[in-house]
């Protein structure tokens, strides 16, 4: 095994809740959403009216500034809402859709004998060039760009994540085809990270035209961004791309088959989750479609939060919500809104998870935990230090980066290597954080400056 | 406890802003949340949280510093007892220090928490827990004669002139509890050096036997007078300010805080290991067997403030080094300049105290040069990429 990288920074989380490795249901779409706000930096530019026809592959957004970057709907059906929010932003489209999917046919060109041209084309107007995040910053690539290579993570380390051993098993084909047609527009090549104990039962060892690598170790070691730092870090004036797995999958079945199909496997998890397992949906689902998978019952009468995405870097969508482009999971957790008399002083509290030995949940190596949204505290000003440290893979600084941050200071932002992460790639200092900083978000925030500043 | 949370909820609105008395409103969040841990859940990023905050934090600090506060009791009875030549049994030689003490312990916290509060009230901050530790900390550095107004004082001045003016705790340049000290020492020395302000009751000429000496090892070591035992002093059964005398103790402290990783380890190993290098070539560089040079580098460690400021005071994360590599830098440093005060400057006996402030003033600066050479190493990357 060549290109193995081992690390030993981070944390497994250990929530409660796995997913059984069976699916139990298909998911018919009922009413499906498609969230512009899916997508960092993206302006949309409505392509639809409200009660128009749409099949699957219909565009319904395009960007205002690069018109040619589509969003399209999942489903064939009635267009049911434009949905807006505060100063009329506009925050998705809803779509009632029909029993059976009827796909848009598109003309993609044969790969072999594509040019370049066509090829960005035929992603950005079937709705997938959005799925691919470049680096610096996790906005859509311009048509134009160059990347310097394209990363793909072939294991999710997050909270509860998709085994992609097996959601991604009858896939191979598709992926392989996904990785040639981005072959083609790039120098450096198609890399994929395997993480490495699962190396040798992976389907995705087999793929060709791609450069493999392998990875150890816990969490974020299945984040791109720390892949990427790596394999070949970002440098100030460099760009690379990054896409997941699911989204190659579609592109396979773009080139393929000619449609828009965004159908995969998603997987229900969570300490509230019932039965948690796969269940077969497009994204853009509505979460009360879940209802069989949701303990309504708890002991403290808590209500439910319906995260899309992991308990780590997922939006909260409630019950009305729809489910990520980007998502291929759903994490149920309780509401923490409880008050705990003297929490803070109770010496045991063995329920409660901590990577810090002031409890005692690290000598249980081997236990689940029901932790539910409760900040176990309040938000103080950053005292405690060298503990972002211990769960940042990467030669990074990750406090002097934050403060930088929120100094605004873009030089030390861009010293500090603000080019080689994105809200996702520090999202444990986050949950580890004594003082509760909200780190993602101050992340953004320094990712938005950059992007104001720098263009 | 059902009884207890109503009560909280049915006083609340009088207590939140628009309320009554609405300006308290921190006060009323300060003790609602010592009451029980509040219900506010995670609004953006992570869903879920680890289970540490800062209030936990620092009791397992509060904690650790538990054995040398009962130790540093016990021994203001014992010096007591020895310096008046009174027989004292184990509990009344512990009572009375522990009533010694107490009146301390209770004017630092009285006062410090009334000024946090109070500047909490006016930032419209909620109150932060970091006045706990260090309310605990200026007792057991101080001498136990130390009038109180006096105390009182110079805990007002480290937390408005030392804190508050900074932005509060988080902010804060220089270690609260040794901004105290310092202000002490240096408005009334001779409240806080000599030989009689050591042992409670000698400044006031209460009996003392024949041939008793108040002075503190290291004032002896510096006059070139005989030294109590290593054993002794390790023990803590010495003249000295009240917590840190026993280096058994404080140990203990230690072992809490590193097992618990509260505490920076490297800080403390390379403080230790600063002042044993330093002690062992002024060993080696000696004149002769009776200059100070030639005491044991390791006595350097068990006399006076040495374990105590390495243990509590250097690994103080806000105002000590805050990279990984700054951090052995930042301790090894103390350790030198420690001991290079206590035996080259004959105006200070104690080198420690002014070694850590000096130090919080150049954490900073370590720290700048640790991620200055992480920046140069991403640029360097860059280059050779291109």
């Amino acid at each position: 095994m060549s290109n193995h990288i081992r690390l030993r920074k981070g944390l497994n989380i250990p929530l409660k809740g796995e997913a059984q490795p069976k699916i139990t249901k298909t998911i018919s779409p009922g009413i499906v959403a498609v969230k512009p706000t899916d997508f960092k930096a993206f302006n949309p530019r409505l392509l639809i009216k409200e009660g128009e026809e749409v099949k699957a592959g219909t565009p319904l957004l395009a960007d205002k500034k690069r018109a040619d970057i589509k969003l399209c709907s999942p489903v064939s059906g009635k267009v049911k809402e434009i949905v807006r929010g505060d100063k009329r932003k506009l925050l998705a489209v809803t779509i009632e859709a029909t029993d059976t999917n009827e796909y848009q046919s598109n003309e993609i060109p044969p790969l072999h004998s594509a040019s370049k041209e066509q090829i960005v084309q035929a992603l950005a107007q079937n709705g997938l060039w959005a799925a691919i995040k470049q680096r610096p910053y996790g906005t859509i690539p311009d048509l134009d760009s160059k990347p310097k290579a394209i990363f793909v993570s072939g294991f999710d380390s997050a909270p509860l994540a998709p085994d992609y051993e097996f959601t991604l098993k009858g896939e191979i084909a598709n992926i392989q085809l996904g990785i040639e047609v981005l072959g083609k527009l790039t120098a450096g090549g198609v890399h994929i990270s395997l993480h490495a104990s699962k190396y040798a039962g992976s389907p995705l060892h087999r793929v060709e035209k791609a450069i493999i690598h392998t990875f150890d170790g816990p969490h974020p070691a299945g984040n791109v961004g720390v892949q990427i730092h790596h394999i070949s870090p970002v440098n100030k004036g460099e760009t690379v791309w990054t896409i997941d797995m699911y989204s190659l999958v579609a592109i396979g079945k773009l080139f393929s088959k000619g449609i828009f199909d965004l159908e995969r496997l998603v997987a229900i998890t969570g300490p509230r989750a019932q039965n948690p397992s796969y269940v077969k949906a497009v994204p853009g689902i509505c979460m009360s479609q879940l209802k069989e998978y949701v303990n309504k019952e708890s002991k403290e009468d808590l209500a439910v939060r319906y995260v899309s995405g992991n308990a780590l870097t997922g939006d909260n969508v409630s019950e009305s919500g729809h489910l990520g482009f980007f998502h291929n999971q759903v994490t149920l957790l309780s509401e923490g809104k409880y008050h705990e008399l003297f929490g803070w002083i109770k010496p045991m509290r063995l329920k409660k998870f901590s990577l810090s030995r002031s409890y005692f949940s690290w000598l249980f190596p081997k236990k689940k935990y029901a932790l539910d949204t409760n900040l176990n505290g309040g938000e103080r000003a950053l005292v405690m230090t060298g503990v972002y440290e211990k769960v940042t893979p990467m030669d990074i600084y990750p406090m002097h980066l934050i403060k930088a941050i929120l100094a605004g200071d873009i030089d030390k932002m861009e010293a500090l290597g603000i080019y080689e992460v994105i809200e996702e790639d520090l999202a444990l200092c986050e949950f580890v954080c004594p003082s509760k900083t909200e780190i993602q978000e101050i992340v953004s925030q320094g990712i938005d400056l950059m992007i104001k500043e720098m263009s | 406890m059902k009884a207890l949370r109503n009560l909280v909820d049915n006083i609340k609105p009088t207590f939140s802003k628009g309320g009554k008395l609405g300006f308290l409103h921190s006060t009323f969040d300060a003790f609602e949340t010592f009451l029980f841990v509040p219900d506010t859940v995670t609004a953006k990023g992570t869903h879920i949280r680890d289970s540490i905050d800062l209030k936990r934090t620092m009791t397992m600090v509060i904690m650790a510093l538990m054995p040398a506060l009962l130790f540093g009791m016990y021994n203001v009875g014992y010096q007591h007892s020895l310096s008046t030549g009174a027989e004292m049994n184990f509990m009344s030689t512990f009572f009375y220090g522990f009533w010694k003490v107490l009146p301390m312990v209770i004017v630092s916290y009285g006062v410090g928490l009334g000024i946090e509060f109070a500047a909490a009230q006016i930032r419209g901050h909620e109150v932060n827990e970091g006045y706990l530790v260090t309310g605990m900390l200026i007792p057991l550095i101080m001498p136990v004669d130390l009038p109180l107004w006096m105390l009182a004082l110079s805990v007002a001045f480290s937390v408005i002139i030392g804190k508050e003016v900074f932005g509060g705790t988080g902010m804060n340049i220089w270690n609260p509890a040794l901004i105290a000290r310092a202000f002490a020492f240096f408005a009334y020395p001779s409240y806080m050096s000599g030989d009689k302000v050591w042992v409670a009751g000698l400044g006031k000429g209460e009996a003392i036997v024949d041939g008793f000496s108040g002075a503190t090892p290291l004032a002896n070591a510096q006059a070139g007078l005989e030294i109590p035992s290593f054993q002794d002093m390790f023990l803590g059964i010495i003249p000295g300010s009240v917590g840190e005398t026993s280096v058994l103790a404080i140990l203990i402290g230690a072992a809490l805080l590193i097992y618990t990783g509260i505490a920076s380890w490297k800080i403390m190993a390379s403080t230790v290991a600063g002042a044993l290098l330093t002690g062992l070539l002024l060993n080696a560089l000696a004149p002769s067997a009776d200059s100070y040079l030639a005491i044991p580098a390791w006595y350097h460690l068990v006399m006076g403030g040495f374990a105590f400021g390495a243990v509590f005071m250097a690994t103080d994360p806000v105002t000590g080094a805050q990279t990984e590599r700054g951090k052995w830098i930042y301790g090894f440093l103390i350790g030198l300049l420690a001991v290079t005060i206590r035996v080259f400057n004959p105006g200070y006996p104690e080198g420690m105290m002014l070694a850590i402030l000096l130090m919080n003033t150049f954490a900073p600066l370590i720290d700048h040069m640790v991620v200055q050479k992480n920046i140069k190493r991403r640029l360097k990357r860059a280059a050779v990429k291109n």
